[in-house]
Order: structure tokens, then C-alpha cells, then sequence
């Protein structure tokens, strides 16, 4: 190398507006840097808060146990696990089906002109506040019938379905197109097509849109305030009855301000909690396999 | 959609330039439960049987015209090459022969098209049925993520060709010059094959349902030398079997394997247009039209 003297002329410094430019630029990331790990702190401490208060309570009597007989008593949470579990796979049944119908009919058979309102009745009915939902099935199903496990699976789909729809969606329209183009070059009708090559290539996408959407279902406190709130203390495993459940025990719990009423409720959540968070860290994981084998 | 008027019935057999022993049971293009032809040995034929026969055809994608007034005829049993430069048309043209084109919003096509006599885009035509009967092979392979056993037997199964799939299966891909090569791997992922035996692949895929017609997009564009020469001897096999029409940019490849070449330009309006049509030989050694010429020396260098 030989010792030429650096050229003011070319220097290699900032100039012009780049050093404001790389300031500002230095600034939005470290916003959302601090954004993002403020996101984690509170799920962080909600989980830690949720976990110091909770886990004093779990035992297997409390797991098992009928529910407290009588206000500020002690008892277990049994029926409403399992009450939560049937709603979440009646719920599950119906808004799967539902959901993954509609996706098909948006991606597959309606023409942009129609599938483009629907899309966007799906995204309103996304947003809708779930006590809607469970004021609706009051006043078309309760009113009527009276509460049952039924009505609370069906407000509880109306809260799971877009979900599913949406999510299926997405991986319906992640299926490459020369897979279609290939299927319809060969003489194949499209339903057949649907059923074999794109549904299979779109599954485990649509399996996580499932096991979340069931997640979340499990647990929708407000469609179920009016649909299954008025069940028993012991187990109940009639659909056509009102069903106990874990949001609702939670509440109920907790309003009678009893310490150890709040200690069961804290126990519930903790419960509640993880099971959900257990799943959708198993469903992601799932997703993520499913697509790196398919090579997307 | 506007296609020009037609006084003769559909199903008017007549039609057909040469009467043909299979011709009723493989030319029907309404849907029905699938025959299966009778293959036969390609007949040194001095008359060949016209397969398509387009008469003015033009293609709109919404406002803009594509293609204008192409009239040619394809022959049985012949390949027939495509060429021309980029967006002129040949795709588009290709495309409209086993009507993939018509799930493209905006898409129109007019002027006659007809397939052994049958108006392709005619009311009694039913597009599924068409594309059982013209295949299609594309510029990428498209395999789908199954096996390749899975592959080729797949639109068999679901168009129920059911008895005897594993000779259709082994028939398919001896017949794309593919079964020495994965007989022992037929269980295997497709999408674990080379690129060039990827799209041998997709041309037993084609063949496995019997089509009368095979169409192939720049089947080799993506392929290297070796892979390519591979499909173009191909080419020449299936060609005793099946009337078998490609779109190439590579003008020594039509030379090799076509026995027609229509070359398609841009005209002043620069849409899409047939310029010239003759047997390859002639095309290339005396074309008649001056664009004709510009376009193969300039490529020649
Ligand atoms: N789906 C589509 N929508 C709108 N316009 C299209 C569509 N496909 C093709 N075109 C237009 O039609 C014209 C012909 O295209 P086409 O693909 O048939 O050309 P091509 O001759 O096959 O070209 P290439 O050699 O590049 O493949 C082009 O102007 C193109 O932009
Ligand atoms: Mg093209």
C-alpha cells in the first residue's frame, strides 16, 4: 500500500442530510426495541404474578373436587375443567367446520366480486365485542331453550370462527398456484383438486388455525355469561344443560371476595393460562415443521 | 364471451377432416363417464387429421388486445412449434387451446376455435373435460408434494382409472423416458428429482390420463443442456402417440423437434399476431415474410 494522503474531496463521512437521516433512523429503532421489550416485561409479569398466586392452590383435590358448594367454602375446579373441555370441543367442531367451508368457498369458488365482502364481514365479525355474541345466542337461543352447553358452544364459534376462516385462509392462498395450474391442466374437476391436493397442501397450516382458535375459545369469558352460567357445583357433562366452566368459576370466585374463593380463582387462572399458552406454543412450533417441510 | 357464429351441430362428426376408427369415443367434450382410448400405432398419414382449426382468433386481457386474427391448423400427430419474441402471444395462444385461460379475470377470447370439429368454447364444451383431453406441461416443473408414484397416478385415480394404475403408472413414465431412473423410488418425494427429471415427471403425469393432445410452455427453459436434449428426444417418442404442440425461445430447439413452426410478432399496435406459419424446414430456410427473417438471423447473430 502506498501512503497517499485521504482526498477531502472524497471523504466517507456522513454528509448532506445522512447524518439526521442515520440519527432519526437510530432513534425509531431503539422505540421499537423499548416497544417490543415492554411487550415481554408484561407478559412476563402477568405470568409471574399469575404463577406466585396460583400455584399455592393446585393439589390434585382441587383439580378433581366438585365446586364449592356454597359461597366462600372451599372445593376443587373438576367440573369446570371438564365443562370448558366440551364447550371448547363443541365450539371447536362447529367453527372449524364453518371456518374452513367459508375459506374455501372465499379462496376456491366465489368470484372476487362476492368473496371480497364476505372477507371483509369476516374481519367485522373478528372485531366483534364477544358480549355481542353472547347476547345474541341469549336472544335467539336462551330465550327460548334456556342455557345449555349448546347455545354457550355457539356463541362461543361465533367468536372462533373468523378466526379459523382467517387463518385457513391465509394458508389456503400460501398454496402455490402451479400446484392448481397442474391440477387443472390434467382434467381434474376442482372439488376433487381441493380435496386432494390443496386442503392437504394448506393441513398443517389449518391445523394451527384450529388448535389456536380452540385455545382462544377456551378462554372467551363473555358469550358465556348468558349461555351457561347457572350449572350446579358437580359434574355436568349434558350438552343440553348448562355447563360449568372455567372463565365463569374464575369470576364467580373472585367477586365473592372470600381469600379462599380468590385463592381458587388465582389457582383456575393459573390453570387456564397455561394450558393456553402450552397449546399455542405446541401449535406454532407444529405450523413452523409443517411449512419447513413443505418448503415454504 | 364472443366466439363467431357456427351453423354446424357440435357433435357433428363429419367435421373431422379423416374419418378416424376411435374419433366418436375420444373427441366428445361434454363431460361423461371417461373412456379409455384405443391406442393406436400413428398411421403414415398423407392427409393428416386437422386437431385444432382456428379461424380469426383474437384474445382481449380486459381492454388490451393480446392476440389478433390467428388462423392456422395443427395436425395430428405432428409437433408444432411456437415461436416469436416475449409477449407476443404464444402462451396466450397455447393457453387457449385447453382453456387455462379462462379463470384469468378480464380474459375474452373470439373468433372460431375448433377441436376436431368441436367449438372449444362452444356451450356443450366443458373446460374440465377439455384439459382431460389437451394436457398441459409448464415452463417450471410443477410437481405436485407427493410422491412420484403419487404423482403420475393422481389424476388417474381421481378421474377413476382405477383398474390396473400401476402398469398406467409404469406405462406413464417409460413413456416419459423416466421409469430407469426411479423405478426403485417410486415411493419417494417428487420434489427430491432434478430439475429435468422433475419435468419428465410432469410429462408422465400428463400422458398417464391418455390426452389426444399434449401442449408444453418453454418445457426446458429451466433445464440445462443434458436435461433438455432429454425432453427433446422425448418429444419426438411422444409425437407418434400424441399431437403434441410447444412454445420454445430457443429456435435450434423447434428446428430439432418441430415438424411446423408458426412464428408470432407484434404488429404496429404491438399486439400479439401470427406472422408466418410453414413446415420447420421451409420456415427457417425461406421464410417468407421479412419479419420472419429479421427475427431468425437476428437470432443467429
Ligand atoms: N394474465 C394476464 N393478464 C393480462 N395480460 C396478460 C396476461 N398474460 C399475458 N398477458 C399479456 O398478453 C400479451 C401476450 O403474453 P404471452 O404471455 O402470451 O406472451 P408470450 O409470447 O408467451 O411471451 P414470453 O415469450 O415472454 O412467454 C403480453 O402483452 C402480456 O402482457
Ligand atoms: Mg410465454
Amino acid at each position: 500500500m502506498s501512503t497517499v494522503t485521504p482526498d477531502p474531496e472524497f471523504s466517507l463521512r456522513p454528509s448532506g442530510n445522512l447524518a439526521r437521516r442515520l440519527l432519526i433512523s437510530r432513534a425509531a429503532q431503539g422505540g421499537a426495541v423499548i416497544a417490543a421489550a415492554l411487550a415481554v416485561v408484561i407478559l412476563l409479569i402477568l405470568i409471574g404474578f399469575t404463577v406466585v398466586h396460583g400455584i399455592g392452590a393446585l393439589s390434585w383435590s382441587f383439580l378433581t373436587g366438585n365446586l364449592p358448594a356454597a359461597t366462600g367454602q372451599a372445593g376443587g375446579i373438576g367440573p369446570a375443567l371438564l365443562g370448558t373441555a366440551e364447550l371448547a370441543l363443541i365450539a371447536g367442531i362447529i367453527s372449524v367446520t364453518l371456518g374452513i367451508l367459508t375459506a374455501l368457498f372465499l379462496t376456491e369458488f366465489a368470484s372476487p366480486r362476492v368473496a371480497a365482502p364476505v372477507a371483509a364481514t369476516l374481519d367485522v365479525l373478528a372485531g366483534l365485542p364477544t358480549i355481542v355474541a353472547g347476547v345474541f345466542v341469549y336472544g335467539i337461543v336462551v330465550a327460548h331453550f334456556g342455557e345449555s352447553g349448546i347455545a354457550a358452544a355457539i356463541a362461543l364459534s361465533m367468536v372462533m370462527t373468523p378466526l379459523v376462516a382467517r387463518a385457513t385462509l391465509e394458508s389456503l392462498r400460501r398454496v402455490p398456484a402451479t400446484w392448481r395450474d397442474a391440477a387443472a391442466a390434467l382434467g381434474v374437476s376442482h372439488w376433487r383438486t381441493v380435496l386432494t391436493v390443496i386442503l392437504p397442501g394448506a393441513a398443517s397450516g389449518i391445523t394451527t388455525a384450529a388448535i389456536l382458535a380452540v385455545a382462544r375459545g377456551a378462554g372467551e369469558t363473555a358469550p358465556l355469561l348468558f349461555t351457561s352460567a347457572l350449572y350446579g357445583n358437580n359434574v355436568q357433562l349434558n350438552p343440553l344443560h348448562a355447563l360449568p366452566n372455567l372463565p365463569l368459576e374464575i369470576y364467580t370466585l373472585i367477586e365473592t371476595g372470600y381469600p379462599v374463593s380468590v385463592q381458587m380463582a388465582w389457582g383456575a387462572a393459573f390453570l387456564l393460562m397455561m394450558t393456553i399458552l402450552l397449546v399455542n406454543i405446541v401449535a406454532r412450533i407444529g405450523l413452523r415443521r409443517g411449512e419447513r417441510k413443505r418448503g415454504l | 364471451m364472443s366466439v363467431s357464429e357456427t351453423t354446424t351441430d357440435e357433435f357433428d362428426d363429419t367435421l373431422i377432416a379423416e374419418p378416424d376408427r376411435s374419433a366418436p369415443a375420444r373427441i366428445r367434450l361434454s363431460p361423461g363417464p371417461t373412456r379409455r382410448p384405443t391406442p393406436e400405432p400413428a398411421a403414415p398419414a398423407i392427409t393428416r387429421q386437422i386437431v385444432f382449426d382456428a379461424r380469426g382468433v383474437w384474445v382481449d386481457y380486459g381492454a388490451k388486445r393480446a392476440l389478433e386474427d390467428v388462423t392456422m391448423t395443427i395436425e395430428r400427430n405432428l409437433a408444432t412449434a411456437l415461436i416469436g419474441p416475449s409477449g407476443c402471444g404464444k402462451s396466450t395462444f397455447l393457453r387457449c387451446l385447453n382453456r387455462m385461460n379462462d379463470s384469468i379475470p378480464g380474459f375474452s377470447v373470439g373468433g372460431e376455435l375448433r377441436y376436431h370439429g368441436h367449438d372449444l368454447y362452444g356451450p356443450t364444451a366443458n373446460r374440465v373435460e377439455v384439459r382431460r383431453r389437451i394436457g398441459m406441461v409448464f415452463q417450471k416443473p410443477n410437481p405436485f408434494p407427493k410422491s412420484i408414484y403419487d404423482n403420475v397416478a393422481w389424476a388417474p385415480r381421481n378421474l377413476g382409472m382405477k383398474d390396473g394404475l400401476d402398469e398406467r403408472v409404469e406405462r406413464a413414465l417409460r413413456g416419459a423416458a423416466l421409469w430407469d431412473e426411479v423405478k426403485d423410488r417410486l415411493k419417494q418425494s417428487a420434489l427430491g428429482l432434478s430439475g429435468g427429471q422433475q419435468q419428465r415427471l410432469c410429462i408422465a403425469r400428463a400422458i398417464a390420463v391418455e390426452p389426444d393432445v399434449v401442449l408444453l410452455d418453454e418445457p426446458a427453459s429451466a433445464l440445462d443442456p443434458i436435461a433438455t436434449a432429454s425432453i427433446e428426444d422425448l418429444i419426438h417418442e411422444l409425437k407418434l402417440r400424441y399431437t403434441i404442440v410447444i412454445v420454445t425461445h430457443n429456435m435450434q430447439q423447434a428446428m430439432r423437434v418441430a415438424d411446423r413452426t408458426a412464428f408470432f410478432s407484434l404488429d404496429e399496435n404491438r399486439t400479439g399476431a401470427l406472422i408466418e406459419y410453414a413446415d420447420t424446414k421451409t420456415l427457417f430456410s425461406h421464410p417468407a415474410d421479412s419479419r420472419t427473417r429479421d427475427y431468425i438471423t437476428g437470432q443467429f447473430g
